[in-house]
């Protein structure tokens, strides 16, 4: 169904983390954007669709004007607005927002860090682009940074701090299926593995609150009204999100997912594990009839490595890309 | 990235290095050219063995090691574990030191890439301080010395979950990444590749708490399940064994963390760099946090008196003294040169002026390199002021 095609070298290796792989296509230049994190630096690599040019860039974490030792990231991730798309960045220190070609940093977030180290540890991580101009990043302490994005400049403001989950944020998505009609909009996870449902707005709704039994959600998408979620077990889950109904559970993976993602136009399914698998599957979901069929179409072993990131490259799935911990490339495959 | 890896990472890294140590003590000590003064008795052996966990068990220690902070860099954790070597009557030469590091690094990096899942951590732990305590068994201090370190390990990490465990998994990994240098011991065991990567299977048992893939389950509105297909997972994988103990004694059950090295076959602990491998190009200069730290950590380890004949006593991870040598050249030739950093004002930092000038000594031998941005604003912290103010003089 798939076959490998041409790796992308990246400068340094990347780091295990959970989502370690952003993927940004610019249909007008021909362009696909990607990002990996290692460590204090996000590498970032703009291919050209021809497979001709490649230009390489590299951003550290560190608050503008000041030099200090540079702090660990958490993840980087490209934002699409209406009006702009822009890479959020979230470290130890807090959380930096830049163009999406990485050329300005717009806007700098510092977080709260006590004088004395806790044992708690302080990061931000989670970080998802909702409906009509909002970024949300999530915090260790489980709060949820609200900022309202204006359609050009770097006037961005924390408009509102959502307190609902009560463990670090891992992973949140907001509805990729380009639907209006979807009552919820954003689905943010946790480490006890707790999804919490939510619509965008002036004031922040929030509409469910799924538990998690104690096992650690590491990515989560969101798609039809359905809350599709990789958990430290290695099992996936499909939540309708507003309900919490459970429409299916998949025994997917052997070892802690670390990435799952979503194709909205053909309902393709990604799931990636420190297993060394990915996994392709198919999902059918009529919101109408509450009905939810999952079929697994193909797998992929990247030997010997523990995988941190797997994003699909454009929204039919035709192509995805994959990052894994200690590896130098980002390992791409295509349908054939 | 968490600020609870520091214990965990002396049990262990401190674990290997007893492991090597202790085989290196036990094989025949004769080396080719008779260079090597002395032979090693079982008195010795012990002494050695006591000495070293004696110091790094000591409460004093391992206080400083619980309070919670950031894992630092691998020069301040080399520093640190060539201090604790060194707090017995053995001596080794920069370039075994560096051999021993890169061995000990090696095969913590493999427990920790390996564990089926990151509670597991702790139970790698527990196997290498049950090993430790087995080789001070004949001395009751240290054997409670031991005991109550593993109770305080399991009264700050038993209440964390799976999630904060996995960050400190990936805290490890971080450190460790890009390292890749080869074991004999792994090489020939085919856990490790030619490339320096480790093997990782895709058979064999399950983590606790996770599934056998392979299964899909879809549930109707009322949580009944209406279908159930399975699919081919591409891998071979059993059920989870049972669960290792989490108790002071107990079965482990999982072998990460055992000794893995036997008396009779030495050049188990040969390394050597995989070809591609990359020297670290980024310079670390020794951040001022990194070295309050130093400073605690050796401040908090009681020094030993050096024997008057420092050769007598010395311990060569080499064949011969000839190839150590070597091995120390070719080290010292790769290393950028750096400048020195003023290390006097270390001295008032640490309370024991021996143990300040063992530090001076020890970081003497990593030459900084001096900052080279804008030179920091003068802080509130107190420590940072007493350290300017004592570069001064």
């Amino acid at each position: 169904m798939y076959h490998k095609e041409k790796s992308i070298q990246i400068k340094n290796s990347a780091s295990a983390l959970y989502n370690n792989l952003s993927v940004l296509r610019i249909a007008p230049r021909r362009l696909t954007h990607f990002t990996v994190v290692h460590a204090n630096m996000v590498n970032m690599v703009s291919a050209s669709w021809d497979g001709l040019n490649y230009t390489h860039r590299q951003l550290q974490s560190k608050e503008p004007n000041v030099a200090t030792s540079t702090s660990l990231i958490m993840q980087a991730a490209f934002c699409v607005l209406p009006s702009r798309d822009l890479l959020v960045v979230t470290s130890q220190k807090g959380i930096q927002m830049y163009e999406s070609d990485g050329s300005i940093m717009v806007y700098w977030h510092a977080l709260d860090t006590p004088e004395t180290p806790t044992a708690q540890a302080v990061f931000a991580r989670g970080i998802a682009a909702v409906y009509e101009n909002y970024i949300c990043v999530g915090v260790s302490s489980g709060a949820i940074l609200v900022f309202d994005v204006p359609s050009k400049g770097s006037n961005i403001t924390l408009s509102e701090v959502l307190e609902e989950h009560k463990e670090s944020i891992t992973d949140m998505a907001s509805e990729c299926s380009g639907s209006q009609e979807c009552i919820a909009n954003l689905v943010t996870a946790d480490d006890g593995g707790n999804l919490c449902v939510w619509k965008s707005g002036e004031e922040f709704q929030l509409l469910n609150k799924i538990p998690g039994f104690d096992m650690s959600c590491s990515s989560v998408k969101l798609w039809k009204g359905t809350a599709v979620a990789g958990y430290g077990t290695g099992q996936i889950r499909l939540y309708e999100a507003v309900t919490g109904i459970l429409h299916a559970e998949i025994n997917a993976h052997a070892r802690w997912i670390y990435s799952v993602d979503i194709a909205p136009f053909s309902g393709l399914l990604l799931s990636a594990a420190e297993d060394s698998l990915v996994r392709v599957w198919h999902m059918t979901i009529t919101p109408e009839t509450n009905s939810v069929e999952v079929a697994h179409l193909h797998n992929e072993c990247v030997t010997d490595t523990q995988i941190c990131g797997a994003r699909f490259c454009d929204g039919d799935g035709y192509a995805f890309a994959v990052t894994g911990y200690d590896l130098s490339e980002i390992i791409r495959y295509i349908q054939s | 990235m968490s600020m609870r890896t520091l214990p965990l990472v002396f049990i262990n890294l401190g674990g290997e290095m007893l492991y090597i140590l202790d085989q290196r003590l036990r094989a025949h000590n004769t080396s080719e050219d008779n260079s090597e003064k002395g032979v090693w008795s079982e008195n010795d052996r012990k002494r050695v063995m006591n000495d070293i966990v004696g110091t790094m068990f000591s409460k004093a220690f391992m206080d400083e090691l619980l309070k919670p902070q950031q894992l630092y860099s691998h020069r301040t954790m080399k520093t640190v574990l060539t201090r604790l070597a060194h707090a017995s009557i053995m001596r080794l030469n920069p370039a075994s030191m560096d051999r021993l590091y890169e061995l000990m690094v090696m095969a913590f990096k493999y427990q920790v890439f390996l564990c089926l899942r990151p509670k597991d951590l702790l139970l790698i732990s527990y196997n290498h301080m049950d090993t430790i305590r087995e080789f001070v068994k004949d001395t009751p201090m240290a054997v409670n010395q031991v005991d109550e370190t593993h109770r305080k390990i399991i009264e700050a990490y038993s209440s964390l979950s799976e999630g904060e465990l996995q960050l400190l998994r990936q805290t490890l990994l971080t450190f460790f990444q890009d390292m890749h240098v080869r074991v004999s011991l792994f090489l020939k065991d085919q856990i490790q590749n030619p490339n320096g990567r480790f093997a990782l299977t895709t058979s064999g048992p399950v983590p606790h708490g996770t599934d056998v893939p392979g299964l899909i389950r879809i549930f109707d509105c009322r949580g009944r399940e209406v279908r159930r297909r399975e699919f081919l997972s591409g891998g071979s994988y059993t059920s989870s064994i049972r669960e290792g103990s989490f108790e002071l004694h107990g079965n482990r059950v999982i072998r990460l963390g055992m000794n893995m090295y036997t008396v009779d076959h030495p050049e188990e602990t040969h390394t050597s760099r995989a070809p591609s491998v990359k020297a670290d190009g980024s310079p670390n200069p020794l951040a001022k946090e990194e070295l309050n730290l130093l400073a605690r950590l050796m401040g908090s380890m009681k020094t030993e008196n050096k024997p008057k004949d420092e050769s007598g006593f010395r311990i060569n991870l080499f064949n011969t003294d000839k190839e150590e040598a070597e091995a120390g050249a070719s080290a010292s030739a790769e290393e950028s040169l750096y400048g020195v950093i003023n290390i006097q004002a270390m001295q008032f930092l640490v309370q024991d002026e021996q143990a300040a000038s063992e530090l001076a000594r020890i970081a003497g031998q990593f030459e900084e390199e001096e900052e080279e941005e804008k030179p920091e604003k003068p802080s509130n912290n107190k420590g940072e002021e007493l350290l300017a103010m004592m570069d001064g003089l």
